[in-house]
C-alpha cells in the first residue's frame, strides 16, 4: 500500500530520486570533524527564525507608535511570548556564531578553491542577505539603540559621492528615520529577506551537491573514471547520477552517517542556546543592548552607541579611519576581499594540514585580528583603542595580501593518497 | 511549418525586437516600486517651521527643539565662550565656514546670526548622531578648550560654533538651519523671512 502510494507520487514528481541524490545516496567524504556541524546547523537556526518570526508578526505592531508598545505587550502579556521573542533574538546571534565557524571551516580547509568559487559565493552573498537581515530586524523593536543604529548605518550611503544624500532619503522615505522607514524595514524583514536567504540558501546546497563537499584533508575523493581499483571503492550504493561520472573513494551516503552525526550536533547547539535562552537572553547586553529597553528618543543619542556584536569587527574598520568616504569604503572593501577569497588565494592545496607553516600563522593572526577588532568595536572608544583599531585594520588586509603573495610559489607538504582519519 | 524554410536573420530580429520592447516594460514597470519608496507628500509637508522662545535660556544653557523630526539646538554662548573659539581657528577644518553648511546670514566668524544665540542641526556630519555638549568638559577632548560638542559615536569634535576639528571622521561643520528673530526673545526655526 505505502509502496504504491509512493509509486504514484514518483509517476508525477520526483520525490524518491531527489531523496536519493541529495540524502540517502549522496556520497560526502568520510572524514568529516567537529568543523562539519556548523553547515546543518544554520539550517537549524533559519528554521528557528522563521518559526518564531512568523509567530511574532501577530503581536507585534509596525509603527513608529505602536512599535515598543508591542514588545512589552509579547513580552508581558502574550502567552509565552517571552519565549517566542528571546528565540528569535537569541537565534539571531546565533545565526551569526554559527556562520561565522562556517566560513572559517572554508577558509581553513580551502572550501573555496576551485571548483567551489560559485558556492563561496553564495555563501556570501547569504552573509550579506543575512546581515541586511539582521540589521533590519534589529529597527523593530523601536529601543533607542534601534533608532540610532539604523540612523549610522543608513548614514553610510550618504558617504557616496554625488548621490549619497538622496540615497539616504530615498532609503529613509523621510527626511529622518520614522514610521515610513520602520514599516518598510518590517515589509523587507518579514518577506522580502528571508525570500531571498531561502532561495540563496537552496543554490548553495544544489552547488555544493554539483560539485562535492570538500573534507579536512582538501583532497578530491572522486578520482577520473577507472582509476580507482573495485576493492577500493566503498561497499555503499550512491546514486548513479555520480558514480556515472566518477569513480568515489572514501565515502559514507549522507543518510543515515552524517544526519546522525549531525543530530549529535544539534543536541550539542540546543543545549547551550537554551541555556543562553532561558538564563541570560541579553548576554550581558551584548545581544540584547541596555539602552534598547528604552524607547527610540530622535533628539538623544545613548551616551555609547555600538551595533550588537556580530558588527562590531567591520564596525571597527569603519571607526578606525578619520575621514567619511575612506572608512566606509574600507568597511565595504573588508567584506568583499572575504568574497573574493578563491582568487586571491592561487595554492592548489586546501586544506591547512597540507600548506606552509606561515598560512597557519597567517590564517591564526586572522582571527586574533577578526576578535580584536570584535573587542573595539564594540567598547568605548580611547585613544589607545583607535590605534589598536588602525593596527587591526592594516593586518586584517595583510592578510589577503600575503596570502596572495606566497600563495603562488608555496612550499606545501605532500598530498595523502586517501582521505585520512 | 517544419519544412518552413528558416530565416535566421528575422528570427535574430525578432527576438531582439521582443527582448528590447520587453526591457522597456519591466524597466517602466519598476518604476512605481522604486518610486514609492521616496518621502510621500505627508512626510514633505510636515517640515513646518517652529518658534522657540529663548526668554529663559540661560547663559551657557543648550535647549534642544525639534524641526522636521531632526534636534535643533539653541546655545546661550558666554562672552568666555565667544573667547576662546579664537585661539583653537587653526586646529579646524573649515574656521572660514566656507563650506555652504549655512545660510549668508550665519556665513561669520561666530556662525550665526547674533554672536551670543547659536542655533544650529544638532546632527553629526558624519553618520547622523548627535553630539553632547561638553560644557566645561572639553578640555580633555581638545586641550585649551572648555567647551564643545563631541559625537559619541565615532569621537567626531566640533567647537561653539559647530566648527568641525580635524583629524575627525565628521567632514563637515554641524548644518546651520534657516531661522530668525520674530522679536527679542523668540526664533522662528526653519524660515529665513526678509534681511535678518
Amino acid at each position: 500500500m505505502f509502496g504504491k502510494i509512493v509509486d504514484w507520487i514518483d509517476d508525477r514528481i520526483p520525490m524518491t530520486r531527489v531523496w536519493n541524490m541529495h540524502i540517502a545516496q549522496y556520497p560526502a567524504p568520510k572524514n568529516f570533524n567537529f568543523w562539519y556541524f556548523f553547515g546543518s546547523l544554520a539550517m537549524l537556526v533559519l528554521v528557528n527564525q522563521i518559526l518564531t518570526g512568523i509567530w511574532l508578526t501577530m503581536n507585534y505592531v509596525p509603527s513608529a507608535e505602536g512599535a515598543f508598545a508591542s514588545i512589552e505587550y509579547i513580552m508581558r502579556d502574550v502567552e509565552y511570548g517571552w519565549l517566542l521573542r528571546y528565540l528569535h533574538s537569541t537565534g539571531a546571534s546565533a545565526f551569526f556564531i554559527v556562520v561565522y565557524l562556517h566560513m572559517f571551516r572554508g577558509m581553513i580547509y580551502g572550501s573555496y578553491q576551485k571548483p567551489r568559487e560559485l558556492l563561496w559565493l553564495f555563501g556570501m552573498f547569504i552573509f550579506l542577505a543575512l546581515m541586511a537581515e539582521a540589521f533590519m530586524g534589529y529597527l523593530l523593536p523601536w529601543g533607542q539603540m534601534s533608532f540610532w543604529g539604523a540612523q549610522v548605518i543608513i548614514s553610510l550611503f550618504g558617504a557616496i559621492p554625488v548621490i549619497g544624500d538622496d540615497l539616504t532619503l530615498w532609503i529613509r522615505g523621510d527626511y529622518v528615520i520614522s514610521g515610513a522607514t520602520l514599516n518598510r524595514f518590517f515589509a523587507l524583514h518579514v518577506i522580502a529577506l528571508p525570500l531571498v536567504i531561502v532561495i540563496l540558501v537552496f543554490l548553495h546546497i544544489v552547488a555544493l551537491h554539483e560539485v562535492g563537499s570538500n573534507n579536512p584533508d582538501g583532497i578530491d575523493n572522486k578520482r577520473k573514471k577507472g582509476t580507482v581499483a573495485e576493492e577500493d571503492k566503498p561497499k555503499f550504493k550512491f546514486h548513479e547520477y555520480y558514480t556515472d561520472k566518477k569513480d568515489i573513494i572514501d565515502a559514507i551516503p549522507f543518510h543515515p552517517y552524517y544526519t546522525v552525526k549531525d543530530i549529535v550536533g544539534v543536541v550539542g547547539f540546543l543545549i547551550l542556546f537554551c541555556w543562553v535562552v532561558f538564563f541570560m537572553p541579553a548576554m550581558g547586553g551584548f545581544f540584547l543592548e541596555a539602552p534598547n529597553f528604552e524607547a527610540a528618543n530622535p533628539l538623544k543619542t545613548p551616551e555609547h552607541i555600538f551595533p550588537v556584536w556580530y558588527f562590531t569587527p567591520f564596525y571597527a574598520i569603519l571607526r578606525a579611519i578619520p575621514d567619511k568616504l575612506m572608512g566606509v569604503a574600507a568597511m565595504g572593501a573588508s567584506i568583499v576581499v572575504l568574497a573574493l577569497l578563491p582568487w586571491i588565494d592561487r595554492g592548489s592545496v586546501r586544506s591547512v594540514r597540507y600548506r606552509c607553516g606561515f598560512h597557519k600563522w597567517n590564517i591564526a593572526g586572522f582571527v586574533v585580528t577578526f576578535v580584536l577588532l570584535g573587542w573595539v568595536g564594540a567598547t568605548p572608544q580611547t585613544d589607545f583603542k583607535t590605534i589598536v583599531s588602525q593596527v587591526c585594520t592594516v593586518t586584517y588586509f595583510m592578510f589577503f595580501v600575503l596570502l596572495f603573495v606566497y600563495s603562488k610559489n608555496e612550499k606545501t607538504k605532500p598530498l595523502p593518497e586517501r582521505l585520512t582519519k | 511549418m517544419s519544412n518552413a524554410p528558416v530565416d535566421n536573420g528575422r528570427r535574430r530580429f525578432l527576438t531582439i525586437a521582443t527582448s528590447v520592447v520587453g526591457g522597456v516594460g519591466a524597466a517602466g514597470a519598476a518604476v512605481p516600486f522604486i518610486a514609492s519608496w521616496n518621502p510621500s507628500e505627508r512626510a514633505k509637508s510636515a517640515g513646518a517651521p517652529v518658534e522657540v522662545d529663548i526668554s529663559k535660556l540661560e547663559p551657557g544653557q543648550l535647549i534642544r527643539v525639534e524641526w522636521r523630526g531632526k534636534p535643533v539646538w539653541v546655545v546661550s554662548r558666554t562672552p568666555k565662550m565667544l573667547e576662546q573659539m579664537k585661539a583653537h581657528e587653526g586646529q579646524l577644518r573649515d574656521p572660514q565656514s566656507q563650506e555652504p553648511q549655512q545660510l549668508e546670514s550665519s556665513t561669520n566668524d561666530f556662525r550665526s546670526i547674533r554672536p551670543e544665540i547659536f542655533v544650529a542641526v544638532g546632527i553629526c556630519t558624519h553618520l547622523g548622531c548627535s553630539p553632547s555638549f561638553l560644557q566645561g568638559g572639553f578640555g580633555e577632548k581638545v586641550e585649551g578648550t572648555e567647551d564643545g560638542f563631541y559625537c559619541p559615536c565615532h569621537g567626531s569634535k566640533f567647537d561653539m560654533a559647530g566648527r568641525v576639528f580635524q583629524s575627525v571622521p565628521a567632514p563637515l561643520n554641524l548644518e546651520i538651519p534657516p531661522y530668525t528673530f520674530l522679536d527679542e526673545t523668540t526664533i522662528l526655526v526653519g524660515e529665513e523671512q526678509g534681511v535678518a
